[in-house]
């Protein structure tokens, strides 16, 4: 059989796709995909590797909370305004966010759309068949993407956001990599293989990350830039 | 210590609390299962593929172990705290210098809970890349992220109760922000502050859903996360062994 001859794809429409046929190789042994896959008692193998796993969780924060206390500042004081106030860390990538946008888009509006978009995304059936980004009619992908992300990254320039722009034109460029390189290197085919759902989370995490690292490291007071090796952090 | 371990577990004692001796075969082990209120919880038997570190990375065995720390620290904490002021912030320095092992647990609480809201993000992550959201897990995915915000705000509201000026502005940015929303903003901040300022009833307030209202509504939801997890089929896992790989077919 010649490598063309077919395609096979893992669906998730059991309607549309009643039965599943599989062609096995004769190079890969037929005992990998199963459903029915080794079992094994949860008692004691998954109990006693939760157990050890709280130990271990146990034992690593007693000993950060021997070494480093908890931070303890004056008496909570209305008149005498902490500068700069920073919200705690998981929250400064939102306060990085008002420094850019209005308080309506970066309190209320982004946080509301990230939390819909994440409780609706596995109701669309966007990456149910584990489609790849580059799968079918690749110039109007292309196309497309370019489109929409020329439109973002406007959009962001227009609020002065580099920190959100750089990293959404660093995940454009890895997107179309696969489009421009055409070689079989194992990175470049395995990035590939990756849908436009994982895309957009990877997008969405690395913004997070971004963010969350500038407010914490890079903000001093009236939130202006300050490098952490020349002022310290705040 | 083999015999004394005999002697426990062939006690008249042991069997009417565990209703199960015998381990060495697997009808005891399920027995161990089906006996236990709270290992009930688990299914009998576990996919060997989803045991490795790989699979899961733990991240949510890591984040509940860190939520039973929380809430027994938590407790513990609760013995000493009073919350209103300007008693809350002496507290923190009682804690500090008059209870045995105060800053100690005091540290525990905090270095935990900021752990738990990176464990949890995490695991969301890791449940993401694995493709566990998909059918049928849908349902289980909203409850991670209900469970996300949930652990979000216990943080959020456990920040103020120290009342240090720390707490008190962090705190602030958090409310300004709700002030922000369109329409409701004023008056989501006034019922979240229990006044137009951040004072004696925010405090209160912000204890009552730090210490009741959110632990018990994350107990509840995790309760029935653990659950989805075995009706939808266990766990997904996000990197198999090299020798459980599925090949690519192209």
């Amino acid at each position: 059989m010649s490598k063309k001859d077919f395609q096979t794809t893992i669906d998730a429409e059991v309607k549309a796709v009643p039965k599943r046929i599989a062609f096995i190789k004769r190079d890969v042994s037929a005992h990998v995909k199963s459903e029915d896959s080794e079992m094994v008692m949860t008692f004691p193998h998954l109990v006693v590797r939760g157990i050890i796993c709280f130990q271990i969780v146990t034992i690593i924060l007693v000993i950060i909370s021997l070494l480093f206390d908890a931070p303890l500042g004056a008496i909570a004081n209305p008149l005498h305004t902490e500068v700069p106030a920073k919200a705690p860390w998981y929250f400064l990538g939102l306060q990085e966010l008002l420094h850019y946008f209005p308080p309506v888009v970066a309190g209320v509006l982004i946080p509301a759309l990230v939390i819909i978009s994440l409780f609706v995304m596995p109701y669309f059936q966007i990456n149910a068949k584990a489609e790849r980004l580059w799968e079918s009619d690749q110039k109007k992908t292309l196309f497309v993407l370019t489109f929409v992300v020329v439109f973002l990254v406007a959009l962001f320039s227009f609020f002065h956001a580099m920190a959100i722009s750089i990293p959404t034109l660093f995940i454009y460029c890895l997107m179309i990599l696969p489009y421009f390189i055409k070689s079989d290197i194992k990175f470049i085919s395995w990035m590939r293989h990756i849908s436009l759902t994982n895309w957009i989370m990877t997008w969405f995490v690395l913004l997070a990350f971004v963010l969350t690292v500038i407010g914490v490291f890079f903000r001093g007071p009236y939130w202006r830039w300050a490098w952490p090796w020349i002022e310290g952090i705040y | 210590m083999r015999r004394l371990y005999q002697i426990i577990i062939s006690s008249e004692f042991w069997k009417s609390i565990f209703r199960t001796r015998n381990f060495s075969t697997n009808l005891g082990r399920s027995m161990v299962i089906f006996n236990n209120l709270f290992l009930h919880i688990l299914p009998v038997k576990t996919k060997r593929e989803t045991l490795h570190f790989g699979a899961t990375m733990y991240l949510g065995f890591i984040s509940f172990s860190l939520f039973v720390i929380l809430t027994l620290t938590g407790i513990y904490l609760m013995l000493y705290y009073h919350p209103s002021v300007p008693q809350a912030y002496w507290d923190m320095k009682d804690l500090q210098f008059a209870v045995s092992n105060g800053v100690f647990i005091r540290n525990l609480h905090r270095w935990s809970a900021h752990a738990m809201v990176a464990a949890v993000f995490l695991h969301m992550l890791r449940v993401f890349y694995a493709g566990a959201y998909k059918t049928p897990k849908q349902f289980n995915w909203g409850m991670g992220i209900m469970l996300l915000i949930l652990t979000l705000l216990l943080s959020y509201t456990g920040y103020l109760l120290p009342w240090d000026q720390l707490a008190y502005w962090a705190v602030s940015v958090g409310a300004n922000m709700a002030d922000a929303a369109p329409v409701i903003g004023p008056k989501l901040k006034f019922l979240l502050l229990g006044g137009n300022n951040i004072g004696e009833n925010t405090l209160i307030r912000f204890y009552v859903l730090h210490c009741v209202i959110l632990p018990l509504a994350a107990a509840g939801l995790i309760g029935v996360h653990f659950w989805r997890v075995r009706k939808d089929g266990g766990v997904t896992p996000l990197f198999r062994k090299r020798s459980e790989q599925i090949p690519d077919n192209e």
